[in-house]
Parts: C-alpha cells; structure tokens; sequence
C-alpha cells in the first residue's frame, strides 16, 4: 500500500514538473518577455542592461533552472502593480476567496441535499419536476449571467443588498474576514448564492439519484417492513448511504469552486484572487499571473492526491489492484 | 442535425435497425423538444442570414451615428429612419444588428471547437480502446489530470498564456474539451471491440485501420453526438463568460459574451437593454442546444443514466 502511495506521489510530483514546464515556456517563449518587460520608451542601453540583468541572454535551460530555483524558495518575482512579491499579494487575497467559497458550498449543501431528497422521493410529483427543470438552468445559465441579474434585481431595481466589495471586515488569525459582520454577510450572500447555483444543481442532481438508487434496495424495504416510521426509514436509512457519494463530490468540488469564484468576484467585485488573476492579466502584471498558475497547479494536484490516497485506504479494490482500474 | 445520423444499432443483430425517420419520431414525441429545436433553427438561419435581416452592419462604422447612441428600445434613429427594436449602445449601434452578428461569432466559435475537439478526442479515445497497454493508460491519465481541473481555469491559464484572439479563444475551448469526448469515446469503443461483429471482422482478416475505422467508429458515433452537441451550449457559455471578463474575444469580433461585458457598465445607470437582451440571446441560444442534446441523449442512449 505504501507502494501505491508512494507513486501516486511521485506522479503527484511529475505533474507538478509538467506544469512548471508548460508554464514557462508559455511565458517566455510564446510571449516575448522582453516586450512585456521594458517600457518601449527604454534606450537601446537600458534595453541591454535590463535584459542581462533579467537573465535573458542566458539559454532557455538556465533559465528554467533559475525559475525553478526560484519557485523552490518560494520567490515567485515581484509584482510590478503592487510592488510586493507575488505570492505574498496572492496570499493576501486568499481569506477572502475561502470564505466565500465555504458560504457558497454550504448554500449549496443546505439548499441541495433536501430538494434532492424530495425529488428522489416523490418522483413523479410536479414539484419535483419544478425541481429538476430549475435544476437544468443551474447548470446551464452562465454563472456571470444569473449575477448580472442579480444585481440588476437586488441591487439596482430593489436596493436590498450591495452589488459589490466586501463590506465591513474584522480581523481574525491575521487575516479580515466579512462573514462576522452584518454588514459583510449582506455584501457576501449575493455573490455566494451566485457561486453556489451551479454546486447547488450538482448535489441536488446527486442527491435524487442516489435516492432513486437506494429506494428500492432490500434493507429500505426491510426497514418499512420492520414498521419503522417514513421520516425515520428516509433519515438514517436511506440518506445515510446517499451521502456517501454526495460527501465526496462536495469535496473535491470545492477546489472548483474556488475556480469558477474568478466569475463572480469579477462580477461582484469581490477583493479575491480570482479577481486579482483576471486583473493580473489584463495588466499584464506577468509574475502575478504565474503565481496564481503556480499555486492553483499545487492546489489540485494536492485535492486530487488527497482523494486517490483516501480512496487507496479505504477501498479494497483499489488497495489490491496493482495498476488503476480504468 | 438529425439527417445526419447513420443508423446507430444497425450492426446488433438483436436490435431491429432503426434508421433516421424512427429517430424523427421518437424525438417530435417530446413537445419540448421539438420547440428547442425550432428555436435553435431560427437562431442558426438568424445568424447566417444577419446581413439581410438587420437595419445596420453594427461593425461598419459608416453606418453608425453617434447622435442616436443611448436610445431606449423602440426609438427611432434620427439618421436614417429605421426603429432601433432592442435600443442602442453608447456609440448608437443597434442591438437588435449587434446580437445577431454577434451571435454569428458565439455559434461560430462555439460549433468550429466542438467539432475539433470531438475530431481530437474521439481519435484519440478510439485509438485508446483499441490498442489498449500502455498507449491506452498514457491517454487515459492525461485525460483524468485534464478533466480533474475545471475548465474555466484552464481556459483562463491557456489565454493569460496565449492573449486574446478568436483563434486563442478555440484552441483553449478544444484543449479543454477533447478530454470529454476522448473518455466517452474510449469508453463506447471498449464496449463495441468487445462485440461479436468485430470479432468476426478479425477473423475475416480485415486490417486493423478498416476494423477502427469502418467498424469501430460508425457505431461509436450517436454518443458523441449527443456529447458534441450538449458541448457546443457548453462551449458556448465558456466563450461568453471569458470574453465578459476579458479574456476572450477581442473588441473587433464582438460574441454575445462581449457584447453584455459592453453593456454591463451602463447597467447601473438604468440603461439596462445594452447587456439585459444580449443575455437573453445567449441564454436562449443555450437553453435551445441543451433542450435539443437531452432529447437526443434520451432518443439515442436507451440505458438511462442520469
């Protein structure tokens, strides 16, 4: 088993390698960094000096070398916006993604689990069709398209709630957070029920299915036939064993969640990194963009490895089996 | 799009063949159906057909009058007579003209990288299937490192490399997609290889390339039509949404996406129709694709997987 692990890991760390490639030569080979770098107006001699000084006459290997280097010690270059380094400016932006994240997977959860129940249970009922029909718009309405609604009903037409920052902040474990104010919880919910609609549609999706499945097993009909109550067979019986799949989709979606978060802080203009990257990459601000590539890599291939060892642990088959079964 | 298919099951000798008018009548059985894809076809002829339909070409700036940008749907243009239906944006362009040219880029970008992708993925899924060992396993753990990221991001990390530009925009839209049609593609050829009449085709002594490409392939196609057509809407929404935070199509080609980001900022100043219309062009266009891939999955795919 250890075995197992030891090279999902080494794959871990392969991928990783593969991306740092990509992404080097992504920006510095595709774009020419000496343009991106120096300011048109530079003279011929600070052209040259700059471009020494940046490392650019040096063979593309060096290069690499140097940028891995670089990653290693967690230098990821200074953002030329800001002024900081990088990572620290990414780093900065993070609490305020999570929490909206976390908001939003909790909508999601709240809102999914027993509108799917119910759907799953009573198939046939138009309620649960109304269900199900809402559930194809969440996943097929673009996620910047039901926010610019929102805030053009909410915001604009009804005044209810702010259309966009974080509101007020207080400062906890050194970083500010909005979700323990009022007035950040009413900048946040607009912005996390955005986030949440599409996860929404997934777990409710996941949720009758599962219950659809587990309906008509022995020990569901074992239970009714023991004369326990409908509301308790429902409860432990048969969400039990549908929560299972739901808890790990809720898991591994979460990184997406944070991905698809780029849309809505744009949108809502919420101080994240998602907003940060897309600002990043409309001022070209190059060593931010890598950063964020950098981190979100390692933040994947870290939930993905996660996943793979849980599933080596807890799965027999899988623990056994010498290669993955496909 | 229906015409297009080649009698799926033919090759089962179980299953009586069903060849494309069964598959008409099972689709016009769902009224909801038959509606989207209406729809879908006036958009398409819309789209084709822009230039005779619209008062304006949106993008000739000749045409353009700066004295009428602003104008609220139903005002008339002072230039040149003719209703603005949809209202005007700041630099007096027709909305009505600009969502259907901009529709032309949405549909074109959206159907040009489905179908590359498909192309990529399903020859790349196939070749999986059938050769199995270790080409399968390397295509295979590519396609599961591609799909365990989310396709926005990885369209956003392919543009922030490679900047703006329709043809940008594509290639990250096939790079993001080829894995989901190499994986049903794979999965569908496993199943086929397995069957008696390719079996048979070995023991007739037809070359390997013939058995994947004139045995494998026919039968593998209904799925992936149903997939290319759910990631065309698919692809569809990626575009708009890359091109609304900028990423995506540049200016001169405005999609449907664009066109809301133009109008998103004058949206707070009530002038609601420059992005509000677009959106609901988008939106329509996709609920009418995903209407028509679901009837199609439901037709084509008798095994009801959720």
């Amino acid at each position: 088993m250890f075995a197992s692990i030891l090279k999902r890991l080494i794959q871990a760390v392969f991928v990783v390698l593969c991306m740092t490639v990509i992404v080097f030569i992504g920006m510095n080979l595709i774009g020419n960094p000496i343009d991106l770098l120096i300011s048109p107006q530079a003279t011929q001699a600070e052209r040259e000096r700059l471009i020494v000084e940046f490392g650019l006459d040096q063979p593309v290997w060096t290069q690499y070398l140097h940028f891995l280097d670089g990653l290693l010690h967690l230098d990821l270059g200074r953002s030329y916006i800001f002024n900081e380094p990088a990572l620290k400016v990414i780093l900065t932006r993070l609490p305020a993604t999570l929490e909206l994240a976390v908001m939003a997977t909790l909508i999601a959860v709240v809102v999914g689990i027993p509108l799917g129940l119910y759907a799953g249970l009573r198939p046939h009922s138009p309620v649960s069709r109304v269900i199900m029909s809402s559930s194809i718009l969440g996943f097929s309405l673009p996620t910047f398209w039901v926010g610019m609604m929102f805030i053009m009903i909410f915001s604009v037409k009804l005044g209810w709630l702010p259309s966009s920052g974080r509101g007020e902040t207080v400062q906890m474990l050194g970083a500010d957070w909005s979700f323990l104010t009022l007035d950040g919880l009413k900048h946040m919910l607009l912005p996390a029920i955005n986030l949440a609609l599409f996860k929404t549609s997934l777990i409710l999706r996941l949720t009758r299915a599962g219950v659809a499945e587990v309906l008509p097993q022995d020990y569901v009909r074992l239970a009714h036939a023991k004369g326990l109550s409908a509301r308790r067979v429902t409860m432990v019986h048969v969400l039990k064993n549908v929560m299972i799949p739901v808890v790990t989709v809720v898991g591994l979606e979460f990184g997406s969640v944070i991905a698809f978060s780029v849309v809505t802080e744009t949108i809502f203009a919420w101080p994240g990194m998602g907003k940060l990257i897309i600002d990043s990459i409309n001022n070209l601000d190059r060593p931010v963009i890598v950063a964020y590539l950098m981190i979100i890599v390692l933040l994947f291939v870290t939930i993905n490895l996660l996943v793979d060892i849980i599933y080596t642990l807890l799965d027999p088959r899988v623990r056994f089996a010498s290669g993955r079964a496909a | 799009m229906p015409v297009d298919l080649a009698d799926p099951f033919a090759a089962e000798p179980q299953e009586r063949a069903r060849p494309v008018r069964d598959f008409a009548r099972e689709y016009v059985r769902s009224p909801g159906a038959v509606l989207g894809f209406a729809v879908l076809l006036a958009i398409v002829l819309a789209a084709v057909f822009a230039p005779l339909l619209t008062p304006q070409n949106p993008y000739d700036l000749m045409q353009l009058d700066i004295m009428d940008g602003q104008l609220p749907p139903g005002e008339s243009s002072m230039a040149y007579g003719f209703n603005y239906l949809l209202g005007t944006d700041e630099q007096g362009r027709d909305i009505y003209s600009a969502i259907l040219y901009g529709l032309r880029i949405s549909l074109g970008v959206g159907v040009v990288s489905a179908v590359s992708a498909a192309l990529v993925g399903a020859t790349l899924g196939l070749f999986a299937a059938y050769k199995g060992g270790r080409i399968e396993a390397a295509i295979m753990r590519l396609v599961d490192l591609q799909l365990s990221f989310p396709t926005i991001l990885m369209a956003l990390m392919i543009l922030a490399l490679l900047g703006k530009g329709v043809a940008n925009v594509v290639l990250a839209l096939v790079l993001v997609e080829w894995a989901t049609f190499a994986r049903t593609a794979r999965g569908v050829g496993m199943v086929e290889s397995r069957k008696e009449y390719i079996e048979a085709s070995y023991v007739l002594g037809i070359p390997a390339w013939r058995i994947m490409l004139r045995h494998l392939l026919p039968n593998c196609i209904p799925p992936l039509i149903v997939i290319a057509t759910v990631q065309v809407a698919r692809a569809i929404s990626l575009e708009a949404t890359l091109s609304f935070l900028g990423v995506g199509v540049p200016i001169t080609e405005p999609s449907l996406g664009l066109l809301i980001s133009n109008g998103y900022q004058f949206m707070f100043s009530g002038l609601y129709w420059m992005s509000v219309y677009p959106g609901i062009a988008l939106l329509i266009t996709i609920v009418a694709i995903n209407l028509v891939g679901d009837r199609m999955r439901d037709v084509l795919n008798p095994r009801k997987d959720a």
